[in-house]
């Protein structure tokens, strides 16, 4: 018996010297080879935990449906006529809400250990945070997709096509990649999981609800209505409703990519000056 | 002069009002295994981490392959590997696709990552298990994924956080034998452990850290000489008996006996030996029955003890 025990011993550490020397390293991967690798482990993540997409898929559509029904009438007189109004919202709304859940996935990421190692890689340093970014993007798109064929079933007809739903949708995951670097800050900053989703939580509820989302602002008291001109969203919501109806965008579309450059600016930097050292 | 893998002066961490890691030298030679020997909370971790680049020194230097941890952290990152409580592989996927993860992040593309990565699943036996999720791996097999996940790359020098912390005895037999594999391919090996046994088995040097700061430094007889060449060892068998049995002990022997975590347990440094029958004669005298009287070489336990006061495992709550 120990006689086959230290035979075994013998022949796993010969295994494990030649599986050492046969290697020959390979040149160092570009930037986007490493962030494109992360994004498919956050893919093949989705392969085993299928229920990550429980909040991309039922999510949207139960805000559609609740938002159109529960207001279509007092707002615009019925849910038909409602609905070509708050569809581009609405898909902003839903996309825009689920980005937080990205700050959380990565806590996690960071007390499991995961992220330690990948830190501790020769790669490009933000290639784990855009990947996963890249990853949520991918979600975020099954998110609109869904959103959007809900809108079609109870009665959406954009007037701007496939094309101009296909661009208001590409505007919103370029603004919520360029949101998710707050959640990546944060989630570095803060301890636990929960922390991140109510800091997150707290900071969309004015964006996403102090908006053009829902209602005219026209009808809004006047305070509500200073903020809900300042609110990056409300731009996005206008730069969308008009991409979607068919209508040429006005300064609202440059405003929104103006705002996501920022939003990477800063908190992409911040991100990553905590990224050396995170708690 | 022998090539230095790390070498640090006043390496200081500070977290709040602990000084975590508080002005470590260090000057370790290439090659074999270093073993950096603590309890809990004392900071082996903390310095593990500076070294691997995760964190950031507060104050002072370190050099990992020649290379400074803060200025050069990309040069070091491309030579070390790191495995241990803080950096693991990611439990909802399959053993070979986290292999695969990490060769693609080295450049390896497609076909070859694939083939590196069961070249070592064979080699760390885990071919059965290549399809399954890591959550559902054992203990064992979980610390081999994680070292197979840093040899990917051969490393120059690999540290090892804490790699045998849960492991049954036969698990851990089977990652002392891949650290000697290692070893003998000719990677440094920086082992942080807190099993005195672990760090007499495999270890060439041992640092003994305690509350931030190197304590002691050798080879694991250099410490154990330089608590005394010999060592007495008296367990009573009724816990009642050992202060009884501490007093005679200390009056016969001229010595002052320290206690272990063992309630029944007295230990203490001799350098004489000449009393020791009469003490013997005079614990029977007094009734107090022994379990153990023996003279021998004392451990890395009792070395810990001498140089700190306190025995080894006493922190552990407190981490």
């Amino acid at each position: 018996m120990s006689t086959t025990t230290a035979q075994e011993a013998e022949l796993r550490t010969d295994a494990i010297a030649s599986a050492l020397t046969s290697v020959t390293r390979p040149a160092r991967p570009s930037a986007l080879a490493t962030s494109v690798t992360f994004g498919w482990r956050a893919l093949l993540k989705i392969k085993h935990v299928p229920e990550q997409l429980f909040d991309v898929t039922v999510f949207p559509v139960m805000m559609t449906l609740l938002f159109t029904y529960l207001f279509g009438g007092a707002i615009a007189g019925s849910p038909a006529d409602y609905i070509a109004y708050i569809a581009p919202g609405v898909l902003v709304q839903s996309v825009l809400f689920i980005t937080m859940y990205t700050g959380s996935n990565l806590r996690t990421d960071i007390d499991r250990g995961v992220f330690d190692r990948f830190r501790s890689l020769p790669i490009w340093r933000p290639s784990p945070l855009v990947g996963m970014l890249l990853g949520d993007a991918v979600r975020f798109m099954v998110a609109s997709i869904i959103t959007a064929l809900v809108c079609l079933a109870i009665g959406w007809r954009p007037a701007g096509g496939v094309a101009g739903v296909a661009a208001g949708i590409a505007l919103v995951l370029v603004f919520a990649f360029s949101l998710g670097w707050i959640w990546t800050f944060l989630s570095l900053i803060l301890r636990t999981p929960q922390a991140i989703m109510g800091v997150a939580g707290f900071t969309l509820m004015p964006l996403l609800f102090g908006s053009n989302i829902f209602v005219d602002p026209s009808t809004m008291p006047g305070w509500l209505q200073a903020w809900v001109d300042v609110n990056p969203v409300s731009d996005l919501v206008t730069a969308v409703r008009a991409l979607m109806d068919g209508i040429s965008p006005g300064g609202e579309v440059a405003i929104s990519l103006a705002w996501s450059a920022g939003l990477v600016a800063v908190f992409g930097s911040l991100t990553m000056w905590k990224y050396r050292d995170p708690r | 002069m022998t090539e230095l893998v790390i070498e640090t002066a006043g390496l200081t961490k500070v977290y709040g009002d602990t000084r975590a890691v508080d002005g470590i030298d260090l000057a370790i030679p290439r090659g074999g295994v270093h073993g950096f020997l603590g309890p809990n909370g004392a900071g082996k971790t903390t310095a593990i981490r500076m070294f691997a680049t995760l964190i950031r020194p507060d104050a002072g230097h370190a050099r990992v392959l020649g290379h400074d941890i803060v200025r050069a952290a990309d040069e070091v990152r491309s030579k070390v590997s790191l495995t241990g409580q803080f950096a693991s592989v990611d439990e909802d996927l399959s053993g070979r696709e986290n292999l695969r993860l990490i060769a693609k992040l080295f450049g390896f593309r497609g076909a070859a990552a694939t083939r590196r990565a069961d070249e070592l699943l064979g080699a760390f036996g885990l071919d059965d298990a290549a399809d399954r999720q890591v959550k559902k791996y054992s203990g064992g097999m979980r610390r081999r994924i994680d070292i197979a996940a840093s040899l990917v790359v051969s490393p120059e020098l690999l540290f090892l956080d804490e790699p045998t912390t849960g492991l049954d005895p036969r698990a851990r037999n089977e990652v002392w034998d891949i650290i000697r594999a290692l070893v003998r391919h000719g990677t440094t090996v920086m082992l942080t452990t807190q099993y005195l046994d672990e760090a007499d088995q495999l270890a060439d040097r041992i640092s003994v850290i305690d509350h931030g700061r190197i304590i002691a430094e050798g080879t694991s007889s250099e410490l154990k000489a330089s608590v005394g060449s010999g060592t007495l060892h008296v367990r009573v068998m009724r816990r009642q008996d050992r202060d009884a049995a501490r007093d005679i002990l200390a009056r016969e022997l001229g010595i002052e006996l320290g206690t272990t975590h063992d309630p029944q347990a007295l230990v203490a440094g001799l350098e004489d030996r000449s009393g020791v029958t009469r003490a013997l004669a005079a614990l029977e005298q007094a009734h107090i029955e022994l379990a153990q009287f023996s003279l021998g070489q004392p451990t890395l336990d009792e070395v810990f003890l001498a140089l700190t006061g306190r025995p080894a495992e006493d922190e552990e709550e407190a981490a």
